[in-house]
C-alpha cells in the first residue's frame, strides 16, 4: 500500500508542474461554462415551465462541472500506459514487485486530481462571486455538503475505476483507439456531460441512473444543489460504492488475466 | 495563371499522396471515421433530448436548429479536413521541419496545407450530410436558386473563416512554439456552440460574432433567410463577406513567418 502512495505522490508533484497549461485550461473552461449557462438561459426564457431543476441548480451543475473537469471527463486518457502495452515497455512493469493493476489506478488517480487541484479553485471563486442567477449558489445545506465531497471522491474513483478496464482491454487489442473513441463517446453521454440527467426523458433518465456512467458526475453535482431528497442521495451514494466495487473487482480480474496472456510487443 | 495552374495540381498530388497513405492502416481509418461520427452524434443526441422537452428556444424550432447544426458542422469539418496541417503545424515549428518548407520554391501555405489532407472527418461530414437532408425535408423551406446559393455562400464563407482561425493558431505557434489551448474555444468551442443560432446568445455574442469573428455572417443571418424570417437580400451576400476574414489572417500569419526562429536542430 505504501508504495502506492509514493508512487501517487509522485505522479502528484509532477502533475502540479504543468501550470501555463492549468491557466490555458482555466481560460477554456471559463468559456465553456458561460456558453453553456447562455444556452440554459435561452431555454429557460422559452419555456421555464418544462425546466427539471431550478434555473440556478442548473447553473450551479454546469459551474461544478467546469470546475472539476479534470476528475470526471473521459477525454484525460493516460496515453503512457496505452503506449506502453503498444511499444512493450510494460515489461520492465512487469518486472517489478508491483501490482500493475494497483500502479495504473494510483497514476490515473493522481494525474486527475493534480489537474482538477490546479484548476478549480480559480473557476470555484469567480464562479461564487458572480451575480445570482449566473453564479454558484451555496450548497443546500451543511449536510449536502458533506455528502457532496463524499459524492466526488467516490465519482472520481468509479471514473478511474471504468477507465481501468479499458486499459485492460487494450492488453487485448493492441490498437487502442477505437476501443477508445467508443468508451469515451458513450461515458460521456451517459454521465449527464453532454446534458445534464434531468434533461432526459423521465423512463430513459430512470434506466441512465443505474448504469456506472450516472455514478460519475452525476452524483455529486446533483446532490450539490439540493435537487435529490435524502432517501435518494442515500441510494445514489449506495449505487457508487457498488459500482465501484464492481468496477474494481472486473477491472483486477481483467488485468490479471491478461497479465499471464500478455504478449510483449516491440523489442 | 500557369503559376496558379501548377499549383492545384500540386495541391491535388499532395491530397493524393496524403489519401494513399492513410489507406495504408485501413482499419486505423475506419475506427476514426466512426470515431469522428460518434462524437458529433453526441451533440446531435443533446440537441434531440433538450428538444423533447422544449418546443423552441428563441423561436427556433428543432428542424431548423438542425439545419443551423447541420450547416456549421459541414463549414467546419470541411475546413478541418483541407487545413488541418495548420493545426499540427506547432510540431513543425518546434522540431524546425518549416525550415524545409521555406527553401523550397513554393508557397509556405500550400506546402503546410498539403502536409495533411484528414480524410477522417468524412465521418462528421456524413453525419452532417444527414441532419442537412433531414433538416431541409422537415423546414419546409420554399428552395429557391437564392436559397440554394446562400447555402453554397456559407460553406465558402465558413471553409474561409475556420481557415483563417487555423492560421491565427497555427501562426501563434511562431511566438509560443506551442498550440494555444485557448484558442480551442474558437475552433471546437465555435462547432461545438454553433449548433444553436448565434442570435440565442444574447445581443453582445452576436456583436462579437459580427464584427470581431464573423461566425454569425457565416451562420446566423444567412440561416434567417432560409428559414424565410427575413426577405432582405443582403443576408445572402453576408456569407462571401466572412471570407475577407482571411486577410488579417493572412497578415498575422505574414507577421509570424518574418518573426520565425528556426528552434529545431
Amino acid at each position: 500500500m505504501q508504495k502506492y502512495f509514493a508512487f501517487f505522490r509522485l505522479r502528484f508533484t509532477l502533475g502540479l508542474q504543468y501550470r501555463a497549461a492549468a491557466a490555458a485550461g482555466i481560460s477554456t473552461q471559463f468559456a465553456w461554462g458561460f456558453m453553456q449557462i447562455m444556452i440554459y438561459k435561452a431555454f429557460y426564457d422559452a419555456e421555464p415551465g418544462a425546466f427539471p431543476m431550478t434555473f440556478s441548480a442548473t447553473v450551479s451543475y454546469i459551474w461544478l462541472q467546469q470546475a472539476f473537469f479534470a476528475l470526471f471527463t473521459a477525454w484525460i486518457v493516460e496515453n503512457e500506459i496505452l503506449d506502453s502495452v503498444v511499444n512493450g515497455n510494460i515489461a520492465y512493469e512487469l518486472c517489478r514487485p508491483i501490482r500493475i493493476y494497483n500502479i495504473w489506478f494510483s497514476r490515473s488517480l493522481a494525474n486527475r486530481i493534480s489537474r482538477a487541484f490546479l484548476r478549480c479553485l480559480p473557476i470555484l471563486l469567480v464562479a461564487v462571486f458572480l451575480p445570482y442567477p449566473y453564479g454558484l449558489s451555496a450548497p443546500a445545506s451543511a449536510f449536502h455538503f458533506v455528502v457532496f465531497i463524499l459524492a466526488l471522491g467516490l465519482g472520481l474513483l468509479v471514473t478511474v475505476a471504468f477507465c481501468m478496464l479499458i486499459y485492460a482491454l487494450t492488453f487485448f487489442t493492441i490498437s487502442p483507439q477505437g476501443l477508445m473513441v467508443i468508451f469515451t463517446s458513450m461515458v460521456e453521454f451517459f454521465a449527464g456531460a453532454v446534458i445534464p440527467l434531468p434533461f432526459f426523458p423521465e423512463k430513459i433518465q430512470r434506466i441512465m441512473e443505474l448504469l456506472p456512467f450516472a455514478s460519475m458526475q452525476n452524483a455529486a453535482l446533483r446532490i450539490y444543489s439540493g435537487s435529490m431528497s435524502s432517501p435518494e442521495m442515500k441510494r445514489t451514494v449506495l449505487l457508487q460504492v457498488i459500482w465501484l466495487f464492481i468496477l474494481t473487482f472486473c477491472g483486477s480480474a481483467l488485468c490479471r488475466y491478461a497479465e499471464k496472456k500478455v504478449t510483449i510487443q516491440g523489442g | 495563371m500557369n503559376t496558379l495552374k501548377s499549383c492545384v495540381r500540386l495541391y491535388f498530388h499532395y491530397v493524393s499522396i496524403n489519401i494513399r497513405s492513410i489507406m495504408q492502416y485501413k482499419t486505423s481509418f475506419f475506427l476514426s471515421v466512426l470515431g469522428q461520427f460518434l462524437v458529433s452524434f453526441n451533440v446531435f443526441g443533446g440537441i434531440y433530448f433538450m428538444f423533447l422537452r422544449f418546443h423552441s428556444v428563441k423561436g427556433f424550432t428543432y428542424n431548423e436548429v438542425l439545419l443551423c447544426f447541420s450547416i456549421i458542422l459541414l463549414e467546419f469539418s470541411l475546413a478541418e479536413m483541407t487545413a488541418r496541417g495548420f493545426d499540427t503545424f506547432s510540431g513543425m515549428v518546434r522540431t524546425g521541419s518549416f525550415d524545409t518548407i521555406l527553401i523550397r520554391p513554393q508557397h509556405e501555405i500550400l506546402q503546410i496545407i498539403g502536409s495533411k489532407f484528414e480524410l477522417t472527418r468524412i465521418g462528421r461530414m456524413l453525419q452532417a450530410i444527414v441532419m442537412f437532408c433531414y433538416a431541409v425535408f422537415h423546414c419546409n423551406i420554399e428552395w429557391q436558386p437564392a436559397r440554394i446559393a446562400t447555402v453554397f455562400f456559407m460553406m465558402a464563407g465558413g471553409m474561409a473563416v475556420f481557415t483563417g482561425i487555423f492560421m491565427i493558431y497555427a501562426a501563434f505557434s511562431f511566438f509560443t512554439l506551442d498550440g494555444l489551448e485557448f484558442m480551442n474555444i474558437f475552433t471546437n468551442g465555435a462547432r461545438e456552440f454553433g449548433k444553436y443560432p448565434i442570435g440565442i446568445y444574447g445581443k453582445k455574442m452576436l456583436f462579437f460574432t459580427t464584427f470581431i469573428i464573423p461566425y454569425a455572417l457565416i451562420q446566423y443571418y444567412p440561416l434567417l433567410y432560409l428559414i424565410g424570417r427575413t426577405d432582405n437580400a443582403v443576408n445572402i451576400f453576408l456569407p462571401l463577406c466572412a471570407v475577407f476574414f482571411l486577410i488579417p489572417c493572412y497578415m498575422f500569419w505574414r507577421f509570424g513567418v518574418r518573426h520565425y526562429r528556426s528552434s529545431g536542430s
